[in-house]
């Protein structure tokens, strides 16, 4: 993390208990990483951007080492989704630099893990929430855990910086009743069913 | 009676730079906020005792929450804060009932000592509306550095029959001050003010 810039870290961990139905033995729970750090790419158009993901990877790798704790160890994780909030003076692309980094970081603490990590990302100002998509790690169709968390902080990110996000959960949603592929039935090969 | 709990949901926020300067050791502010459902939501009650319990059995809840998620001793907590949302079908006495006449002690007997008054926020809302948390120095109200506050939303709460319940706790002031008054360091802590 030595070449970044960073401001800011938080952590949010959610626990539910019900939401109007019948209380299961175990709550769902929620956790997400925000890490504040400079856009070196704001305020112009930079053709090579690359490099940037090597210094990512570490910040991906602490961020998704403290999300594994705040949820009791890699074996209690069962979903995972990553974002990014980009300030107003950088662009777009450059929250696309946080795939690579934040997906493997997860993935390389977290045992069958084949599916994709699904994102969602966006150029925000101060305040601004993003809604995080969030699947199951090893089959991206199993329908119980397809969830999202919101995030955000009232001071990022501020217009030369990127909000980087990480979330994962421990099952399904509480009342999960919508059918489709079920997490015991999966193959996990393809990382789809 | 116990409170009825959907969710709790714990956030902590550590600054390591403010206006390009590094903060070291890093500011850290916690807090904690449950999702409980309001037992009077829809009816006027005069006797408001059910809550005053809710509030005495979430400030122990929720001040450990916050504790454990800064990883600190309760020695080690500096200032405090605690508020309250209730969703439309409430009033906002329920939210005076929570905060004010028992949520303090066990509050304080996670932090260690206390001697403050717990300075708080209250308010009627909706899902996803913002609460913001005030926060002051936990044994000397007029700790100059530590008057800060956070803030803290849930997009699915408060239910037209719930309420937010929050406490915040912190390991260190603002993460620069020096807008003078009464340090830290001088305070004493005995009445609660200087």
């Amino acid at each position: 993390m030595s070449k970044l810039n960073l401001r800011k870290t938080a952590f949010s961990v959610e626990e539910i208990f019900h939401e109007g139905g019948p209380v299961p033995a175990k709550p769902l729970r929620r956790a997400a990483a925000l890490a504040i750090i400079e856009n070196p790419f704001a305020g112009r158009y930079e053709p090579d951007i690359q490099w940037f993901m090597e210094d990512l990877k570490p910040l991906g790798l602490q961020m998704a080492t403290r999300l594994v704790e705040l949820l009791g160890g890699a074996d209690q994780i069962e979903g995972y989704g990553k974002g990014a909030m980009i300030g107003e003076a950088g662009e777009l692309e450059h929250g696309a630099l946080w795939h690579a980094p934040g997906g493997y970081a997860m993935r390389e603490l977290l045992n069958d893990s084949n599916a994709i990590v699904p994102s969602s990302k966006k150029v925000a100002g101060v305040g601004g929430r993003l809604d995080v998509p969030i699947t199951h790690i090893n089959a991206s169709y199993v329908r119980s855990h397809f969830d999202s968390m919101e995030v955000g902080l009232n001071d990022a990110p501020k217009a030369n910086e990127m909000a980087l996000v990480l979330v994962m959960s421990t099952g399904p949603r509480i009342h999960d009743r919508a059918g489709g592929l079920a997490a015991k039935d999966i193959k996990g090969e393809d990382g789809l069913r | 009676m116990s409170a009825k709990i959907r969710k709790i949901a714990v956030n902590i926020e550590e600054t390591h730079k403010e206006i390009g300067r590094d903060i070291n050791p890093a500011t850290r502010k916690a807090v904690a906020v449950a999702v409980i459902e309001n037992p009077f939501a829809g009816t006027y009650r005069e006797d408001l005792t059910e809550l005053m319990e809710i509030g005495a059995e979430l400030g122990a809840v929720l001040g450990r929450k916050c504790v454990e998620a800064l990883g600190i001793t309760p020695g080690q907590a500096e200032s405090f804060g605690k508020s309250a949302m209730v969703g439309e079908n409430g009033e906002l006495e329920h939210a005076a009932a929570i905060l004010h006449p028992k949520l303090g002690a066990p509050l304080r007997k996670e932090v260690e000592k206390g001697a403050a008054l717990v300075p708080s926020s209250k308010k009627m809302g909706s899902p996803g509306q913002v609460l913001d948390v005030p926060l002051g120095h936990k044994d000397a109200a007029y700790v100059r550095s530590h008057f800060d506050g956070i803030e803290v939303r849930l997009n699915d709460a408060p239910r037209a029959n719930e309420i937010m319940v929050a406490v915040a706790v912190t390991d260190s002031g603002r993460p620069s001050p020096r807008v003078g008054g009464l340090t830290h360091e001088d305070a004493e802590g005995k009445d609660g003010l200087r």
